[in-house]
């Protein structure tokens, strides 16, 4: 096809090239069991960018996010082959202290999960957890967490409440209010939007725009428009293979491969 | 291309397709009939062209409309959102070429029976002749999503532009000759104006093309083949 | 017509015969409910919490020594259950959760869920009590009983334990991991609390259970006469009182035995109902 060949000789050999990487993955391979979910993939993720993650259901996009927090060590049976490298070190190091790696690479999920517990303590709990923080110091950044994450102005009046008690898309910021407050310096989100209401949505991608200035994002979304809005970089997967890197505006108007450009014009199967 | 998962989606973009084609059918036969009704003084065949160009607009409008719908509807993206946001392009681009040839043709009926020395039209005729063929090319480059063909219009449009500095050139020596041919002479450097803008469009059609089957653009700087427009290059380049 | 008239026909039919079947079943139960209403409160006043079980041929006496007494054993056996309990229970759902030993956990759990309780009195009358008299780790006991009492609601808390905190969703835990939790945070702190009720309910379930147990009791304590605290003695106790008194001459006993049998069946209705309440509350959440 002579598209493809014209675009790909004008192609940057690595799309964002030059920027910091927080996070290199390297010839990443990863099993369930016997059955290889992820490929050997290689990828960075760069330092106070968004990028996204496409694909079609089972491609490995949500996969390898739960690799960058080692999520998949809760489950027996599953193991990773190939470097993560986090500030270059490699995370998936046997060695690697999982409690300390989840505290820098904090991440977020599909369904809302606020604890069983009030608004206040949902934020102050993984405070508590990592400092000694006086009860006067610790409102102040239960409060900074809650205005970080767009909540502050709704719950105020109401931090003893459940979290439980919240509609669906503040639960879910509370949820990143709460990976906020414990500063990590990834954050990881599991197609945040996907339970939510368009409005809620909406304040959700504001905030990811807002966060990005301090923290590096991957975000795994079904909705491209999404992915197109929110993030720099985007990735396209299929079948446990990285298929397409680049820039996210280059991915949306003129993706160099034929399978990206059949997915996101809904061309697939 | 294979085919969308949503089979409407599909016979949206065929529809734009579609339509662009008519558009291109009707405003290439507008530029045949309007040079035909200059050079034979045949009034009637000009307003036949100045008849058909409503019609050229009422299609542009609906190709927006329809366009507008679509990414309302589709949210497209990559080729699909090059392929509507060209339709919109080129819809414009032929939208002008009509009115280009209109003007043309209200100049022939301004003219009229003061029509003299058919010797000058000669150049125009030829203009005329490569608009056209620049037009069927680029239009056929757009249906067949033909990328080198488009490239190819896209530099051919230097020959147009060298045609109309000879052109130019021939009307300027007209009216030196003769002070009672400045009147016809004006409108028909209007028309070669007029031309050398349809030759335009069709290289804007032809960057449009470029753009919607590869993602990328055609450079800046256009080929040149045209001298500097000055009279003292007229003056050398007269003998 | 004809086949739609038919097809309400059967419809009728067969929803008569359901009536019929739940109102014979329920009419049973109601019989026993007043039957037991109608004898137990006859007997019930001051004397019957205030006195103690009363010897053969005399007037009078009450249940003091076996509530008491059954009070002491079943808090003690849910006291001891429990804990193993639930901590087996959260090693089958969150350590253990896909590991060959949960199942087998599991499997074994099941058949000692529904094993008679009467084997579960054999079982530790055959372990601590016979052995000839000299070797006899304890004699006929509480504490015994207690013991009896423990093995019957292990199973039932490990059951409800597990299920409960099977019922937690993964994405919470995992949320909780993901803040950097140590595992023993994420039970602790954020699984227990979500499943807090249904542990309760669990645990009230199994306490139901114990406080109605005849046969275990039978075997391991025995009764008593007189008030006693003492847990290396027998010890008076409703189910086996009720056992005793009911078959006998006596009126007075046998009017004792009907009244204790009310006070158990009111006990045990409270706890389930309590329950109740208390898991319909999480669901409501």
């Amino acid at each position: 096809m002579t598209m493809t060949e014209t675009v790909a000789a004008v192609a940057a050999p690595l799309p964002g090239h030059g920027l910091p990487q927080k996070i290199s993955v390297r010839n990443l391979k990863f099993y369930y069991g016997d059955t290889m979910a992820l490929k050997g993939i290689n990828l960075p993720l760069y330092a106070n960018n968004v990028t996204s993650f496409i694909g079609p259901s089972g491609c490995g996009k949500s996969t390898l996010l739960r690799v960058l927090n080692r999520m998949y060590d809760l489950y027996p049976k599953q193991r990773a082959e190939g470097e993560v490298l986090l500030d270059g070190q490699n995370l998936l190091d046997p060695r690697q202290d999982l409690n300390l790696l989840r505290s820098r690479v904090g991440m977020v999920f599909q369904k809302p999960t606020p604890f069983p517990m009030s608004i206040y303590d949902n934020i102050a709990f993984g405070i508590k957890l990592y400092e000694k923080v006086p009860r006067s110091e610790l409102d102040g950044r239960v409060e900074e967490a809650l205005k970080g994450a767009a909540l502050w102005g709704e719950v105020k009046d109401k931090l003893t409440a459940s979290g439980l008690s919240l509609s669906g898309g503040q639960q879910q910021r509370l949820c990143i209010a709460r990976t906020v407050a414990v500063s990590p310096e990834v954050i990881l989100l599991d197609e945040p939007c996907s339970a939510l209401d368009p409005i809620s949505t909406s304040k959700i991608e504001e905030l990811i725009d807002e966060l990005k200035d301090s923290y590096t994002i991957a975000i795994v979304t079904h909705n491209m428009q999404q992915a197109a809005r929110v993030s720099q970089f985007t990735a396209f997967m299929y079948l446990g293979e990285l298929v397409e890197f680049d820039d996210t505006s280059k991915v949306f108007t003129s993706p160099r491969e034929k399978r990206t450009q059949d997915y996101i014009t809904g061309r697939f199967g | 291309m294979s085919e969308h998962i949503v089979r409407a989606y599909d016979k949206e973009l065929d529809e734009l397709g579609r339509r662009i084609a008519e558009m291109g059918g009707i405003a290439e036969k507008m530029v045949i009939d309007a040079m035909d009704a200059l050079s034979n003084v045949d009034l009637v065949l000009a307003q036949q062209v100045i008849a058909a160009d409503p019609r050229l607009d009422a299609i542009q409008r609906e190709i927006e409309e329809q366009a507008i719908l679509t990414i309302a509807r589709r949210q497209p993206m990559a080729v699909d959102l090059r392929e509507i946001i060209g339709a919109i392009r080129i819809a414009g681009d032929l939208e002008r070429v009509g009115d280009l040839a209109k003007n043309i043709a209200k100049r022939t009926v301004t003219i009229g029976q003061e029509a003299r020395l058919p010797r000058a039209l000669v150049g125009l005729k030829h203009m005329n002749e490569l608009a056209t063929e620049l037009m069927k090319d680029v239009l056929d480059a757009y249906a067949q999503r033909d990328v080198e063909r488009a490239q190819a219009v896209w530099t051919r449009d230097a020959e147009l532009d060298a045609l109309e500095d000879s052109v130019f050139r021939d009307l300027l020596t007209h009216m030196m000759e003769d002070p009672r041919n400045i009147s016809f002479c004006a409108h028909l450097l209007f028309c070669s104006k007029n031309i050398e803008r349809i030759g335009d469009h069709a290289t804007n059609i032809a960057e449009t093309v470029f753009y919607l089957v590869t993602g990328g653009t055609l450079p800046a700087e256009r080929p040149k083949g045209r001298p500097d427009l000055n009279v003292a290059s007229f003056g050398t380049a007269a003998k | 017509m004809a086949s739609y008239a038919s097809r309400r026909a059967a419809n009728r039919i067969m929803m008569g015969l359901c009536w019929a079947a739940t109102l014979f079943g329920l009419a049973w139960l109601a019989l026993i409910l007043i039957t037991l209403f109608w004898n137990g409160f006859a007997g019930i006043n001051l004397d019957v919490f205030t006195h103690d079980t009363p010897g053969p041929n005399t007037e009078g006496g009450g249940l003091r020594n076996a509530i008491v007494g059954s009070l002491i054993m079943t808090a003690l056996g849910v006291g001891i259950g429990t804990p193993i309990g639930i901590l087996a229970g959260t090693y089958m759902a969150e350590y253990g959760r896909y590991s060959r030993l949960t199942f087998y956990i599991r499997f074994v759990n099941d058949i000692l869920l529904s094993a008679p309780s009467i084997i579960i009195g054999l079982f530790i009358y055959a372990a601590l009590i016979t052995e000839g008299i000299e070797h006899r780790i304890v004699g006929y006991s509480a504490i015994a009983g207690a013991l009896a009492l423990a093995v019957i609601v292990i199973p039932v808390v490990v059951r409800t334990t597990e299920d409960m905190l099977l019922l937690v969703p993964n994405p919470l835990r995992e949320a909780a991991s993901a803040l950097g939790l140590p595992r023993s945070h994420v039970v602790l702190k954020i699984a227990y609390k979500a499943a807090r009720a249904g542990l309760i309910t669990g645990v009230l379930l199994a306490v139901a259970r114990a406080a109605g147990e005849t046969a275990p009791l039978l075997f391991t304590v025995q009764s008593d006469q007189f008030f006693s605290l003492d847990l290396t003695k027998q010890m008076a106790n409703l189910p086996v009182v009720i056992n005793n008194f009911a078959g006998k001459g006596y009126a007075n006993w046998q009017q004792l035995a009907w009244t204790g049998a009310l006070i158990i069946t009111l006990a045990v209705l409270t706890l389930s109902i309590a329950a109740r309440v208390l898991s319909a509350q999480r669901t409501q959440k």
